[in-house]
């Protein structure tokens, strides 16, 4: 094939099936045409719009109970959006009222939770109304199953990651896992990430975390994240830690047997 | 008493020392306030701003905001002062100052030969006090030519940059964006790949995939692959087809080494391209991206307001004699920029203290999603820009980076920017656009079916995969 016999703008169309960037969309003068211009401002618009969705706490709380478990609902000491989006570090602690709500639920006889599961709102209430509840009832199912002692699940309105470690430490549970929306991107505004951490208590970093990210409809199945956290779960409890530390060995081997094929 | 106090309007405002006095006098942003460095009020911000005007210029000289003991950047800055250059000012204060970078008598040889002697914190602290119609007026006025194979910030030309990211660096895919790019007469600046991995044998390909490229059609282009700088050091030692050395840096010691780097290791890699001896018309070998709240963010800011801690970073910029600077302005989120306002403010500012200090700037125009902030908001930034002799933006795909998951600027905006206020592509590219058939001798786009670089389109499709 060549330019001889291919009209010249399919030639360049041509180009499309390489990547998904946005490339060979034409021009009015030097500008965009009206159909890539709008196709833009409706992929922002959807994640503009799925960052600042009402969270429907309460909704998911209720969808949550599904699982036999108790659910709380808490806040964070962001008030607001506004507030959440500008400081990040209100989102990653309780409300005072929140903070005082909580020790009443740790376990009567003095011991610890084997695990609790955090759901927060994040940087997408849409990822969290969407997909949350049915990855948390698998996996709830399943550690219940294996015998755990898991905490009431704890669903927080503009939470970060980290404050998962305030609520693990005052539920007293031995680890954390929290199911939270992902920052929207143009291509996906409802990706739901989830983050593991062993001994949760606040000062806890980033490197002591695991994650698990892009779990939606085109992502990660919620079956495939529910095996990849269980799998997770179960070595910080054998292991007593998370983060660096915790390597996926079952990912790693897959991967080496699809490179081998 | 306070060494620095104010009254007005029946109260007395205080600030303890010069570093507190400069975060007060900072015009309003998110990451000031995320840092609890920002004034309280508009009149305290206003009353620390009628303090700074008073400062003498010298006062910078003899009071590091971040001490020459703790901080390599600071010892850089004082150690390497140029008091010759600084003399036409040293008797200046702050609002003096301002008043002398706007008189018609300061012109860009001034302001050129002004330059070795304005340290970082001189350039922040007037800015602190301007409009962003000062900003642009004076950076305007500023000339910064730098060169390799082509000619960048000449009166009259405006650059750009192909960033043609990948989510797995596939060569094709990459390929067909710089393609894409080129048939709109972008990459002048440079052709710039942020990879998805680290990995040596990755960036080496990459590399000679453009450098294949650009032989083939005689492209007077730069390619840089914007990996941490140690890979590239090594990509040097295996040979491979390194232009500009890139690296991200910040404006304090203990945030470059946040981003595993020191002023020794940039001395190193620019002596590595250097020995390359690539560049046809000049030897500027390295490329820096900054941004304002990195310092906070790497919490190695030493109390210091995170555009202080930007202009800092140009100081280490231009040490190196790099060929393009870019601030990445809105990429960092909505605590450090929260809207549109913010974004285009900070814009100006690393601009004109960029260019004041003789650093070659560009511009990355961009914002995420969760920030207050859209396309309309790079558009009038971009004018701005444009105006204020920015020296070249990204040319992102459709301004959409599918694999930094981010929004910046597009080929279409390079060409608007260009068409709309009447600037033109750098001279050595231009001549090969028109010899190209990419654009016509007066500018405009050839139609499309003219390029003979479609050629290289045919190629790449009958390319065994």
């Amino acid at each position: 094939m060549s330019d001889e016999t291919l009209p010249s703008a399919d030639l360049w169309q041509g180009l499309r099936r390489y990547t998904n960037a946005r490339i060979a969309l034409g021009r009015a003068g030097d500008s965009l045409p009206t159909a890539a211009q709008l196709a833009f401002q409706y992929d922002h618009a959807r994640a503009r719009d799925a960052v600042h969705l009402p969270f429907d706490a309460a909704g998911v709380a209720a969808a949550a109970a599904a699982t036999d478990l108790p659910v709380l609902i808490v806040h964070s000491a962001a008030p607001d959006r506004s507030t959440y989006l500008k400081r990040p570090d209100l989102g990653r602690r309780l409300s005072e009222a929140s903070r005082a709500a909580l020790p009443p639920h740790a376990p009567a006889d003095g011991d610890a939770y084997d695990a609790v599961l955090v759901i927060a709102d994040g940087l997408s209430a849409l990822a969290v109304h969407r997909h949350a509840v049915p990855l948390a009832t698998r996996v709830a199912g399943a550690l219940q199953g294996l015998g755990w002692r898991l905490a009431p699940i704890v669903v927080v309105h503009q939470g970060r990651v980290a404050i998962a470690d305030e609520i693990g430490s005052l539920l007293r549970a031995r680890q954390a896992a929290i199911l939270i929306g992902e920052r929207p991107g143009l291509s996906v505004a409802d990706s739901l990430g989830v983050y593991l951490t062993y001994d949760p208590r606040p000062g806890r970093t980033d490197a002591e975390r695991n994650c698990i990210s892009n779990i939606h409809a085109r992502g990660q199945s919620y079956d495939a994240a529910a095996q990849t956290l269980i799998y997770l779960m179960s070595e910080a409890r054998r292991l007593k830690l998370s983060g660096v530390a915790l390597k996926d060995e079952r990912a790693e081997r897959d991967g080496a047997a699809a490179l081998l094929d | 008493m306070a060494p620095y106090t104010r009254t007005l309007g029946g109260r007395t405002y205080q600030f303890d020392d010069l570093k507190t006095l400069m975060a007060k006098a900072t015009p309003e942003r998110s990451g000031d306030q995320l840092a609890g460095l920002a004034a309280e009020s508009a009149e305290e911000r206003v009353a620390a701003q009628l303090c700074l005007a008073d400062v003498p210029l010298t006062t910078f000289l003899e009071e590091p905001l971040i001490p020459y003991e703790d901080d390599e950047v600071t010892r850089l800055i004082l150690d390497t002062h140029d008091r010759a250059a600084f003399a036409p000012v040293s008797s200046l204060t702050v609002g003096a100052f301002r008043e002398w970078l706007l008189s018609y008598a300061t012109d860009d040889t001034a302001l050129a030969a002004l330059a070795p002697g304005i340290t970082p914190e001189m350039a922040a602290a007037v800015s602190k006090i301007m409009r962003n119609q000062d900003l642009v007026a004076i950076s305007r006025k500023c000339r910064v030519v730098t060169r390799f194979r082509t000619t960048i910030g000449l009166p009259g030309r405006f650059s750009s940059r192909i960033q043609p990211n990948h989510p797995t660096d596939d060569p094709r895919g990459i390929a067909a964006s710089i393609l894409d790019g080129l048939l709109h007469g972008c990459g002048d600046a440079v052709i710039g790949i942020n990879p998805a991995t680290d990995s040596p044998q990755a960036v080496i390909a990459l590399l000679e995939l453009i450098d294949d490229l650009r032989q083939r059609y005689a492209i007077p282009v730069q390619s840089s692959l914007l990996a941490h700088v140690t890979t590239q050091i090594t990509a040097i030692e295996r040979h491979a087809p390194v232009d500009l050395v890139f690296q991200s840096i910040a404006g304090t010691e203990a945030a470059n080494r946040s981003f595993g780097i020191d002023l020794a290791l940039l001395r190193e890699a620019r002596a590595a391209a250097l020995a390359l001896g690539r560049g046809t018309i000049g030897d500027n070998v390295m490329y820096f991206e900054t941004g304002q709240g990195s310092a906070l963010s790497a919490n190695a800011h030493h109390g210091v307001d995170q555009q202080t801690c930007e202009a800092r970073a140009y100081a280490v910029a231009r040490h190196f004699e790099p060929l393009l600077v870019n601030t990445v302005v809105g990429f960092i989120g909505p605590e450090y920029l929260y809207d549109g306002k913010q974004i285009i403010r900070a814009a100006l500012e690393d601009l004109f203290c960029g260019r004041l200090m003789g650093v070659p700037m560009g511009c990355d125009a961009c914002y995420t999603n969760h920030a207050e902030a859209d396309q309309n908001d790079m558009d009038n930034l971009l004018v701005l820009l444009g105006v204020a002799g920015c020296a070249y933006i990204m040319g992102v795909p459709g301004a959409d980076d599918v694999m930094l998951n981010y929004q910046s600027t597009s080929y279409h905006d390079v060409r608007f920017v260009q068409t709309t206020l009447g600037l033109r592509p750098a001279p050595e590219f231009e001549a090969w656009l028109i010899a190209m058939g990419i654009i016509e001798p007066d500018g405009r786009l050839a139609p499309r079916e003219q390029p003979r670089l479609l050629r290289e389109v045919a190629r790449l499709a009958s390319a065994r995969v």
